[in-house]
């Protein structure tokens, strides 16, 4: 029992370093870096969904808040104090984990409430940031310039970390007692109150955490890019890319959201860009299809048949 | 000043109950989200400036095309996709990602068909000139939308309250199990309303351009949080709270349009998350739901 443990961290492990090494390794041989930063930005927000969502059941849509709050907590220490970009990143998370406290109570709401509330919570901060009256702070509608911390490397790499960081963290979520009592609070709430699992603690503890991921993205989001609006920082459709390569590969899993990041991104890379309108539509229609045919994702496949996927 | 935006309030009130009315009756019925409901709004609106600009239409025509043609559209749509769905494990979480697909399918399809530019009607087709109504002048193109809004949720409450089906409506919105149980026809009940719901939407979308100025077609998602703002304030599942819903809605809109007006677009959103954490049933309703 105890050697199946190990083995299966191991294993976890060594997927996790895999796909990191892979992502640093292909930085020296593929040009196209803003590709392959998009791709660690989409791993990384893929699996910080996976832990509110995979492991709870609360699904935000409004998690491009915390990305966006990231990214301006970022800008405006920058900005404001120049202060180098590591004390902009600790910004980051500051921001993302403040506003993920004003939030805990949307945890009070459930199942749709609770997304849509989410969204509204992100669109409300991105009327905050972009309205023109605060220009004077954030530069209102538009945009901030960050062209004196620029270091594309440096940034590059420390994306790769936030990325590890978190692909540890499902690992150990996933092998671990705290990460078991989450799955038994989302499968059912009131009896594992009643085995002595702290159901709300346990709740802000996954949800504090998702919000942290999503700032230090955005704040290495904000970094990397150097300019940027408040439309593409509070852009719905990251927490809906992020949301969708989530569901396609699997919740809860460590390899259902990488292969959903590396299937359904990379198609994207390959038609979307080019005319956004045709993946927008196979996209939608991947979605509807998804719901009632797969609603357990790609790795369902396997573990309806009982073969247990990392 | 004030009395301008409680009335120019009310009347914005009345139309966004009939954005509203659509997804709540939907909701009541079948418990699921219909994050599509903005994108079928912004149809309507297309088919309007269509009808208007190659045939001529008068938009009170293409309202009563719309309505028949968006029934058409909504009962297979509902067979197709809504009894598979009602079969899952969380339905009414699935049904946000599911239509919000279809909502993506419909935005590109547009956007593909007609490019992204804004569309409007011109406002002199509900009449030229002011009304004056307490002192307070109004488009007369604002007027007509809200009487039309209140035409559309006036029927729908006759047939919620006074039809045969109305009633096996509403027994379906107390108790899918059992109103199946009472050999209620559970699925051509859910269907109909479902119909409704998006000729609801159409009919919205055809007075869209006069009150909210033009139809793009990316305008979905915005409408959506509007009118899921306007049914959780009013009551889930119940179509007099839209109107209510509704109401509060426009003059509070009109209110932080006067005196705030940059912040405006916050008032959704904040009015949105207020509700529902203080109320999450709305104003009117009991609870009927598990936090």
């Amino acid at each position: 029992m105890r050697d199946t443990r190990i083995r299966r961290i191991v294993l976890d492990t060594g997927i996790a370093a895999a796909v990191v090494v892979a992502m640093g390794v292909a930085r020296g041989v593929y040009s196209n870096e803003l590709m392959l930063f998009n791709f660690i930005i989409f791993l990384t927000l893929a699996q910080g969904l996976n832990i509110i969502y995979g492991f709870t059941g609360y699904l935000p849509f409004g998690y491009v808040g915390f990305y966006g709050a990231g990214a301006y907590g970022f800008a405006l220490v920058v900005m404001h104090l120049h202060a180098p970009a590591m004390i902009g990143m600790v910004a980051a998370g500051v921001a993302a984990l403040v506003l993920a406290v004003i939030l805990l109570p949307l945890l009070r709401l459930s199942g749709a409430y609770f997304a849509i509330a989410s969204m509204a919570a992100a669109q409300a901060v991105y009327e905050i940031v972009a309205n023109p009256d605060l220009e004077d702070i954030t530069k209102g509608p538009y945009g901030v310039s960050l062209a004196d911390v620029f270091a594309p490397a440096f940034s590059y790499y420390t994306a790769l970390a936030i990325l590890a960081a978190t692909l540890l963290l499902v690992v150990w979520l996933r092998n671990s007692r705290f990460g078991m009592s989450l799955q038994a609070i989302r499968d059912d709430s009131i009896s594992a109150a009643m085995a002595g699992v702290s159901v709300v603690r346990g709740r802000t503890i996954a949800w504090l955490l998702s919000a942290l991921i999503a700032g230090l993205v955005g704040g290495v989001f904000a970094w990397h890019i150097s300019v940027f609006y408040p439309d593409t920082a509070f852009d719905l459709s990251v927490s809906i890319f992020a949301t969708v390569f989530l569901l396609f590969g699997g919740a809860t899993t460590l390899c259902g959201p990488l292969l959903g990041v590396f299937i359904l991104y990379g198609i994207y890379n390959v038609i979307g860009i080019a005319v956004p309108q045709y993946f927008q539509f196979t996209y939608g229609a991947l979605i509807v299809l998804l719901v009632l045919f797969l609603p357990n994702g790609l790795v369902s496949l396997l573990t309806s048949r009982g073969i247990r996927v990392p | 000043m004030l009395i301008g935006a409680i009335i120019a309030g009310i009347v914005f009130g009345l139309y966004y109950t009939l954005v509203g009315l659509g997804l709540n009756l939907v909701f009541g019925v079948m418990r699921i989200v219909n994050l599509a409901h903005g994108d079928f709004l912004m149809l309507g609106g297309i088919a309007a400036w269509w009808l208007f600009t190659t045939l001529g239409l008068h938009p009170l025509a293409s309202a009563g095309l719309v309505i028949v043609a968006f029934v058409l559209v909504g009962l297979p749509l509902y067979y197709l996709v809504v009894p598979r769905l009602l079969r899952s494990r969380d339905s009414e979480m699935l049904s946000l990602i599911l239509f919000f697909g279809l909502s993506q399918m419909i935005e590109a399809v547009t956007t593909i068909g007609l490019g992204s530019t804004e569309r409007s009607l011109p406002p002199r087709l509900l009449g030229v000139g002011p009304i004056i109504l307490f002192g307070t002048r109004l488009p007369k193109a604002w007027i007509f939308s809200a009487a039309a809004s209140a035409i559309a949720v006036l029927l729908v409450y006759l047939y919620l309250y006074r039809t045969r089906l109305g009633t096996l409506t509403r027994a379906v919105m107390v108790s899918r199990d059992e109103a199946l149980a009472t050999g209620i026809d559970v699925n051509f009940v859910s269907a109909v309303a479902f119909g409704i719901s998006i000729a609801l939407a159409g009919v919205a979308g055809v007075f869209a351009p006069f009150i909210l100025g033009s139809i793009t077609p990316n305008m979905g998602v915005a409408i959506n949080i509007t009118a899921f703002a306007v049914i959780v304030v009013g009551t889930l599942g119940n179509p007099l709270g839209t109107l209510l819903g509704g109401i509060i809605y426009g003059v509070s809109l009109m209110l932080m349009q006067t005196y705030l007006s940059s912040w405006a677009n916050l008032l959704p959103n904040l009015l949105l998350i207020a509700v529902l954490l203080v109320r999450p049933e709305g104003i009117l309703g009991r609870r009927v739901r598990r936090a």
